[in-house]
């Protein structure tokens, strides 16, 4: 049990140990600061989706990764925070009036800046003693987790010069998937109440709701 | 519809058949003629050519990411989709046709477009919208020089410029996903394109431009972002209203039809302070960007009195 899970942060940190080689062998072209920040970010966003597909994957296909989804999660927060390390030092060599001024003024990097700061307590909260600790509180907060993946591809759609294909993509995928994640929900929130109507009847214990009338008295 | 006249010649100007086939065998074998007749993706040599009093000191960007880190959404959105895709783009025969508010249009074939000027090489500071630089040693020739020959009307205001549309051979301008509308069409005022600093530019690094870089004719303007900088141009029009560019009408607010490079205007997405300087790896600081580019000195009068804002 242990193992499988071990192996899905070894297969994380994969496109990490690639992309490192790369930088190191002057495989990233012509401007590698970009690069860099620009494959990290893109596996900060691919592990999300993933993270965000393993519910409807369940429930829908029967594909059961749940155990996975925590290092699905942590791996994504660290390379958001590979993915901002590489733009504050290497990008602005630490300037951090510039950094701040450019948080401040420029929406692209206020969404990314935000998402990271969310990302933050979910990373802190995914152990054991957390959920624990916090009961039901830990499943509210780990809702965050949609709007981080909404700022993250609303974040990549505004860095770039026009419309191109590949964050229009991913951001059709991730507005999908939060959608699928609505649906969802809405039709647990009616079988529950349904079966909870079901159950009263049956039981006769609640009198909430007046009996529904019956063909006899009718 | 050509209209350029030839002019009378005496018999005495005209040159021998012998002559000139072996003036031409010669060029040929030292793979001077712009290219002509080599194989895609062959450069060739430039003949004699002579160095521009603009030119920088600063040491060019390497040839390797000159040629590989470009912005030509014909070919792709990616920087690296034109070195991969433009390979095929059949850049001989080419011509350019000058017309629009002129006493002399024409149609030329791009060898004689060229002929009558002196190459000259211009190591030009380059200056991206997205706040990455190089410096690139272009050979060309003055913009001005062209228009002259072609002899704008007093009513001439504005000069457009438009790209080759040719879907079969640029896959950025087929399928589903357009980026731009096509073809790209860019524009100066008269005056802006009557500065020396504008150069049509025909080469780089002392050789014939290659195709990722906008082969076989682009336009160079060192002050200005490098979207104004037009590739594979195919058609040069003397207008008298301001004319559409393609960047301004994708998004008018963030893309202006000026466009100089101006450190205090950032764009309404990003910053233009600061550049990253292509080819200082992982550690090269960000340099600050310069007012026009730093070609203030040669080109600030065009715009006096203009308010760099509002007219971004």
């Amino acid at each position: 049990m242990r193992m499988p899970v071990l192996a899905c942060y070894a297969a994380g940190f994969l496109p990490l140990i690639w992309t490192a080689f790369l930088a190191v062998t002057d495989g990233l072209g012509a401007d590698p600061v970009l690069e860099l920040e620009y494959r990290l970010g893109l596996w900060a966003l691919r592990l999300l989706i993933l993270g965000l597909s393993i519910t409807p994957l369940r429930q829908l296909a029967g594909v059961n990764l749940l155990r996975f989804r925590r290092a699905v999660g942590l791996l994504a927060f660290y390379y958001v925070l590979l993915h901002a390390a590489a733009y504050a030092i290497l990008d602005q060599s630490l300037d951090w009036a510039a950094i701040g001024a450019n948080i401040l003024n420029h929406l692209y990097l206020t969404i990314g800046f935000v998402g990271l700061l969310l990302l933050v307590p979910l990373a802190v909260t995914s152990n054991r003693y957390a959920i624990r600790r916090l009961g039901n509180r830990w499943r509210g907060l780990h809702k965050l987790v949609y709007v981080v993946a909404a700022l993250a591809a609303v974040h990549f759609l505004l860095s770039v010069k026009s419309w191109p294909m590949e964050p229009v993509i991913y951001a059709a995928i991730v507005a999908g998937l939060l959608l699928c994640r609505i649906r969802l929900q809405r039709r647990r929130e009616k079988q529950s109440s349904a079966s909870a109507a079901v159950d009263e009847r049956h039981s006769g214990v609640s009198s909430v709701r007046p009996p529904l009338p019956s063909r006899r008295t009718a | 519809m050509v209209h350029f006249s030839v002019p009378k010649i005496p018999g005495s100007e005209i040159t021998p058949k012998e002559a000139y086939v072996s003036r031409r065998t010669l060029l040929a074998a030292a793979g001077m003629a712009l290219g002509a007749g080599f194989p895609a993706g062959g450069r060739a040599a430039q003949p004699e050519r002579a160095r521009s009093h603009f030119s920088t000191d600063e040491a060019p960007t390497s040839l390797g990411d000159i040629t590989s880190y470009n912005n030509y959404y014909e070919f792709g959105t990616s920087k690296s989709d034109p070195k991969a895709h433009a390979g095929g783009l059949t850049t001989r025969p080419w011509t350019v046709k000058v017309d629009g508010l002129v006493n002399r249009p024409a149609e030329y074939q791009l060898e004689d477009f060229i002929k009558p000027y002196t190459l000259e090489d211009r190591i030009f500071r380059h200056r991206c919208v997205e706040a990455w630089s190089m410096v690139i040693p272009w050979v060309g020739i003055p913009l001005a020089e062209v228009l002259k020959r072609a002899d704008p009307q007093g009513s001439a205001k504005f000069v457009a410029f438009k790209t080759l549309v040719r879907p079969s051979e640029m896959r950025g301008q087929a399928g589903l996903f357009q980026t731009l509308d096509w073809p790209y069409v860019e524009g100066l005022r008269l005056d802006e394109a009557m500065h020396p600093l504008a150069t049509l530019a025909v080469g780089l690094y002392g050789e014939t431009l290659p195709n990722q870089n906008g082969a076989p004719l682009r336009l160079v303007l060192p002050w200005k972002y490098g979207f104004k900088g037009i590739k594979a141009i195919v058609g040069i029009r003397l207008v008298e209203q301001q004319p559409p560019t393609s960047w301004n009408n994708q998004a008018p607010h963030e893309y202006g039809f000026y466009a100089n490079v101006n450190p205090q205007v950032d764009h309404p997405r990003w910053s233009q302070a600061t550049e990253r300087v292509i080819g200082s790896g992982f550690f090269g600081r960000r340099k600050p960007t310069l007012m026009f580019n730093g070609y203030g000195d040669q080109v600030a009068g065009l715009y006096s009195g203009l308010d760099l804002r509002a007219s971004f």
